[in-house]
C-alpha cells in the first residue's frame, strides 16, 4: 500500500473496476461480454437526465423516499453517550435497503431490452425487493435461494411467491447465499440473450460494486443533508452492518471525504471469530478471487472457501464487497465483530426502547453502537443504518430465545 | 533438461502436429483430481492414454465451481472430501509424468486455489510436475497479468475458453496471449448441460478460424462416441468432461467409495469416444 493518503476516497474503481488490488472481473468468458455490455450501460443511464428524473420518480413514489433520519433518543439516554441517530431504510417499501438497488437495477434492465430477471437471496430481502420490482415493470422473475435460508426466512420465500417470483432452492454447497450466487451464475451463463441479473450486494464483478454502490448512496446522501438540517454539523461516525457491504457502503460513500467523520463497519461474528464458526471475512479472512471480484473471503490454506456462519441468514456470506476490502487496507474505516449473541441482545434493546423491530443484520450495528457509544461523550453524533425492518426474523429470534411461537 | 520439464507448448504443439499427420481430430478427456480419492484418480488418470485419450485436462478441485453444472460440482465435492488439495493434484501429474513423456496435461479449475498457493511458486511447482498448459475458467483477457501472462512466460500454455458470446469483436482479444489450442464452448451454459447442432459448430469454427491458426478443441454437452464423432469431423479435438465424470458418479458404492468397477467404467467409455473420434472422418 502507498503510504500517502489518496486526495479522494470516493474517486474508484478505476476503469477496470478495481479499487485498489481489490474489485475486477473475474468471470467466466460467456458472461465477459454481458459484463462489458452492462458497463457501457450504465455509463449511459449516469449520463443521461431522463434516467435520474426516472429512479427519482419511483424512489420517491414507490419507495417512499426519502425516509427519516430518526433520534433514537431513549436509546442514546440509555447508552449515556452519543445522541445516535437511526436512518430508517426499514421504512422503505419492502421493509429494508434493498429496493433502492433493484429499482435501479430494473431501469437498466429495461434500458437494455433484458425480458427477464434473476437474482440471489439470502435472508430473502433482496429476493423480496426484486420480486417487487418485476412485479412493478412486468418481467418474470427466478429467485436462488439456499435450502437453509428458505427454512429461516419463510416469510419472505411466501412473500417472493406473492409477488410472482419463481423461489429455486439451492442444494449445492453450504445451501445458503454463497452457494445461491453461483446458482444464479449458472443461469445466467446459460440464459446470455435474455437475462438480467441483479445482484443484491456491492459485490461481484465490475461493475456491480459500482453501480449497487451508486444506486444505494441515496441512504448516505439524504442522511447527509438531515444530519445538517437536525444538527448544523456531519456525524463524527457513521456505522452499518456488513454482510456483502450494501447498505453500509450506501451509507459511507456521501462521508467518505469527510475527514472527521469515522467510519465502523459491523460484522456477523457468529457463534465468535475465534470458534471459526462465524460469517468476518475482513476480521478473520485474506484476499482471494471468488464470485467475480477480489476481496477478502473465508477460505482454508487450500483456497478452497469455507462457509460462513451467522443467525442473519443476510451476513450469512464468506466474502464482502471489494470496497470495503481497500476501504480497510487504506485504513479508512475500521470493521468490528459483532456475535449473534450480542445482536440478538441488541435486538431486544432497541425493540424495548424505541419501538423499532430492527432486522438481525441490522442489530449487529445496534450491538457495536452499545459497545461504543457510552465511551463517546454526549457531544458525539453517531448515524447509524437501520437497513431493515425485523418482522422477517421473529421465527428465527424467537427459536434463538427458546420460545415456542 | 529431462523430458518431465520440456516446455509445455511443446507437447501439446508435438501431439496436434501427431494428429494432423494421422488425419484425425483428437480426443480430450476431462476428470477431476482426487476424485472419487487420489489413490484411484492417479489410477484412472495413468489408464487414460491406453483407453484412447490424446490430452487430459485434469481439474483442480473447488468449492464453488460456478460455471460447472451438476457432475462436475460433485466430483469437486467428492475429491476435497477425499482430502484432495493442489499440492496432491501437482503431485498426481508428477506421478504421470514419470511413466508418460508424451500426453499433454491441462489443469483446469478456478483461479483462487492457485492465487492462495502463489501465482510465481505455483508455476514453478505445476511446470516441475509435467504440467503442459491451465484452462482457469474465471480468467478472462481482461485479467491476464494475474497469472496468463506469467504463464506463457514460464513456457506454459494458457488456453482460452470462446464461447457462443464470442463475437468477432471480442476473438481477437481471446486469441491473444493464449497458446496450445483454443477450447470452444459450444453451447452458453454450465458443463454437462445440452449440446451444439452440427451447424451451430460449423458456423463457429468459421468464425474462430478467421482469428486464429491454433488447433481448436471443441467441448460441453458432449456424452456419446456418435455425438464425439460429429464434433470430430469438423474440429481438431473433441473434449468430453462431464459424461465421463458421471461414470465415475455410478460406479461408487453405496458409501460414495470407489469399486474395483470405477476404472474399468471410465476406461470404457473413453475407449468408445475415441473410436468415435478416430473413425470420425474415415
Amino acid at each position: 500500500m502507498t503510504s500517502s493518503a489518496p486526495n479522494s476516497f470516493r474517486a474508484l474503481p478505476d476503469p477496470d473496476g478495481h479499487f485498489g488490488n481489490f474489485g475486477g472481473r473475474f468471470v467466466a468468458e460467456t458472461l465477459m461480454p454481458l459484463i462489458l455490455d452492462l458497463e457501457q450501460a450504465y455509463k449511459d443511464a449516469k449520463a443521461d437526465p431522463a434516467f435520474k428524473k426516472e429512479m427519482d420518480y419511483y424512489l420517491r413514489h414507490y419507495v417512499g423516499r426519502e425516509n427519516p433520519l430518526y433520534f433514537a433518543e431513549r436509546l442514546s439516554n440509555h447508552l449515556g453517550g452519543a445522541k445516535i441517530y437511526f436512518k430508517r431504510e426499514d421504512l422503505n417499501h419492502t421493509g429494508a435497503h434493498k429496493i433502492n438497488n433493484c429499482i435501479g437495477q430494473i431501469l437498466l434492465a429495461k434500458r437494455m431490452g433484458k425480458t427477464r430477471i434473476i437474482a440471489e437471496t439470502g435472508a430473502g430481502q433482496h429476493g423480496v425487493a426484486t420480486a417487487t420490482v418485476c412485479a412493478r415493470f412486468g418481467l418474470p422473475c427466478t429467485v436462488y435461494m439456499g435450502s437453509k435460508d428458505i427454512e429461516r426466512q419463510s416469510p419472505n420465500v411466501f412473500r417472493m411467491k406473492l409477488l410472482g417470483a419463481e423461489v429455486k432452492p439451492v442444494v449445492s454447497g453450504s445451501n445458503s447465499l454463497k452457494d445461491a450466487m453461483n446458482e444464479a451464475l449458472r443461469d445466467w451463463v446459460t440464459n446470455v440473450e435474455d437475462t438480467f441479473y441483479i445482484i443484491g450486494t456491492a459485490a461481484g464483478p465490475h461493475p456491480y460494486p459500482e453501480l449497487v454502490r451508486d444506486f444505494q448512496s441515496v441512504i448516505g446522501n439524504e442522511a447527509r443533508e438531515q444530519i445538517m438540517e437536525a444538527e448544523g454539523r456531519l456525524p463524527d461516525q457513521v456505522v452499518a452492518a456488513v454482510g456483502g457491504g450494501s447498505n453500509a457502503i450506501g451509507l459511507f460513500h456521501p462521508f467518505l471525504d469527510d475527514k472527521g467523520v469515522e467510519v465502523v463497519g459491523v460484522e456477523a461474528a457468529g457463534h465468535g471469530v475465534h470458534t471459526g464458526n462465524h460469517a468476518a471475512s475482513l476480521s478473520a479472512g485474506r484476499p482471494g478471487v471468488l464470485h467475480g471480484n477480489r476481496t477478502y473471503l473465508l477460505m482454508d490454506d487450500d483456497g478452497q472457501i469455507k462457509e460462513a456462519d451467522s443467525i442473519s441468514a443476510g451476513l450469512d456470506y464468506p466474502g464482502i464487497g471489494p470496497e470495503h476490502s481497500w476501504l480497510k487496507d487504506i485504513g479508512r474505516a475500521r470493521y468490528e465483530p459483532i456475535t449473534d449473541k450480542e445482536a440478538l441482545e441488541a435486538f431486544k434493546l432497541c425493540s424495548e426502547l424505541e419501538g423499532i423491530i430492527p432486522a438481525l443484520e441490522c442489530s449487529h450495528a445496534i450491538a457495536q453502537i452499545m459497545k461504543e457509544a457510552p465511551k463517546m461523550g454526549k457531544d458525539k453524533i453517531i448515524v447509524m443504518c437501520l437497513s431493515g425492518r425485523g418482522d422477517k426474523d421473529i421465527f428465527t429470534v424467537a427459536e434463538a430465545l427458546g420460545v415456542e411461537l | 533438461m529431462s523430458d518431465a520439464i520440456i516446455g509445455g507448448q511443446d507437447r501439446i504443439a508435438k501431439r496436434f502436429a501427431k494428429l494432423k499427420e494421422e488425419g484425425r481430430a483428437g480426443l480430450v478427456t476431462f476428470i477431476t483430481a482426487g476424485d472419487p480419492d487420489p489413490e484411484t484418480s492417479f489410477e484412472i488418470l495413468k489408464q487414460l492414454p491406453d483407453a484412447g485419450a490424446d490430452i487430459i485436462e485434469l481439474g483442480m478441485p473447488f468449492t464453488d465451481p460456478m460455471a460447472d453444472g451438476p457432475a462436475i460440482q460433485e466430483a469437486s465435492i467428492r475429491a476435497l472430501d477425499a482430502g484432495m488439495h493442489m499440492r496432491k493434484t501437482l503431485s498426481i501429474v508428477r506421478g504421470f509424468r514419470d511413466e508418460d513423456h508424451e500426453t499433454p496435461i491441462i489443469l483446469m479449475g478456478y483461479y483462487n486455489p492457485i492465487y492462495i498457493y502463489g501465482v510465481a511458486e505455483f508455476l514453478e511447482d505445476a511446470r516441475n510436475a509435467g504440467v503442459d498448459g491451465l484452462i482457469v475458467v474465471d480468467l478472462p483477457p481482461e485479467e491476464d497479468p494475474e497469472l496468463c501472462i506469467p504463464t506463457v512466460e514460464k513456457g506454459l500454455s494458457f488456453i482460452r475458453l470462446t464461447t457462443p458470446t464470442s463475437d468477432d469483436k471480442r476473438l481477437p482479444k481471446l486469441v491473444q496471449n493464449t497458446s496450445g489450442f483454443v477450447y470452444y464452448v459450444s453451447v452458453a451454459g454450465v458443463t454437462g448441460a445440452g449440446s451444439a447442432s452440427n451447424e451451430q459448430i460449423t458456423e463457429a469454427m468459421g468464425r474462430l478460424r478467421r482469428h486464429t491458426d491454433l488447433p481448436i478443441a471443441v467441448g460441453f454437452g458432449i456424452k456419446t462416441a456418435e455425438q464425439a464423432a460429429d464434433v470430430a469431423k469438423q474440429a481438431d479435438a473433441a473434449v468430453v468432461g462431464s459424461a465421463i465424470v458421471s461414470k465415475i458418479a455410478e460406479s461408487l458404492d453405496e458409501n460414495g467409495k470407489a469399486t474395483d468397477k470405477t476404472a474399468s467404467m471410465v476406461t470404457g467409455l473413453v475407449s468408445e469416444l475415441a473410436n468415435g473420434v478416430r473413425n470420425a472422418r474415415k
